[in-house]
């Protein structure tokens, strides 16, 4: 099995052979970008490009977030990296019996560096993640998001995903 | 939700030409395919064609073909062309103001934001990408 610097290696030698064209540049974007498992040093970059991304900073969330998946046991924190940065993250766990629903994995978190979007990166950190899960035994994979999140809702339909059996639904309950 | 009949056929066109947009086609060609009229399909291309979403060779080779970008273009973008589907029901009666009647206007508002927002989410390309998931679940006959 090859280290993570290996397969840095690898995929730098198949980049430098491509030539320098739009597609390639996408290509290159693709090859050189590692998947791997969220460190707490990432931590500082992914609230950067979060905040980037939503318009809020949320420290403690991610912290908290990653203190409950960034061991692997309770769900995936993975992190796409591109040249030594954080261009990318990914958050799901299983869920299992909510409402009859049998086990399946959850996204629940998805964030792409502009500078790197339409370049693949969201398709290889939803890519792994889904292979997470079915190494895990798990055939379905599930998410929520805002109707009006129009970026997020193309990006999961282009992955193959479609409105499922379950409907979200909610009330308000302040005063 | 139910589009009417040229909606239906810009959406068959356009998804026909588009999974092939180097080819020409004429409108019997795309008729025949989906068994609809020609002489309204030649009708529903030529908005397509105002549309900037094909274009027209005349002669021997000829037809139509896509011409836009189907990483851009959405389902929403094509039926819009066609039908106003965020536009309330033009007759509005005076139930609609009683308690009863708003309450169902939300839920009606309810499913048409659903709507929209699911066509508005699928482009051409993701449409052509993954329509055999829809194919692999459709029940199998047996012969």
């Amino acid at each position: 099995m090859l280290t993570e610097s290996q397969v840095r290696i690898f995929c730098d030698m198949k980049k430098d052979k491509l030539p320098n064209t739009a597609e390639s540049k996408i290509l290159k974007a693709e090859e050189s970008t590692l998947i791997r498992d969220a460190v707490q040093e990432d931590l500082i970059e992914i609230i950067k490009l979060d905040a980037q991304n939503t318009g809020i900073e949320k420290d403690d969330y991610w912290q908290a977030a990653f203190d409950r998946f960034g061991n692997g046991e309770s769900g995936f924190f993975l992190v796409a990296e591109t040249e030594h940065h954080v261009c990318g993250y990914i958050l799901g766990e299983v869920r299992a019996w909510e409402f009859g629903s049998p086990p399946c994995g959850w996204v629940f978190a998805l964030g792409v560096h502009n500078d790197v979007r339409e370049m693949g990166v969201g398709s290889k950190l939803f890519d792994s993640i889904c292979l997470h899960f079915k190494e895990t035994g798990i055939e379905k994979v599930r998410t929520m998001l805002a109707r009006s999140d129009h970026l997020n809702m193309s990006f999961f339909r282009s992955q193959g995903m479609r409105g499922g059996p379950f409907i979200q639904l909610e009330k308000n309950v302040a005063d | 939700m139910k589009l009417n009949k040229a909606t239906r056929f810009a959406l068959f066109s356009i998804l026909e030409l588009a999974s092939k947009p180097e080819r020409h086609l004429s409108a019997t060609e795309i008729a025949n395919k989906y068994d609809i009229s020609s002489h309204h399909l030649v009708k529903v291309l030529h908005s397509l064609v105002r549309a900037r979403l094909v274009g027209s060779v005349r002669g021997a080779g000829g037809g139509y073909r896509f011409i836009g970008n189907t990483k851009r273009i959405t389902l929403l973008d094509i039926v819009e062309i066609f039908e106003d589907i965020r536009q309330p029901p033009a007759e509005h009666e005076a139930a609609d103001e009683t308690e009863i009647g708003q309450a169902l206007s939300q839920i009606m508002l309810e499913i048409d934001e659903i709507t929209i927002a699911t066509l508005n989410s699928i482009s051409i390309e993701t449409f052509l990408k993954t329509m055999h998931y829809y194919q692999q679940e459709l029940p199998q006959t047996t012969s």
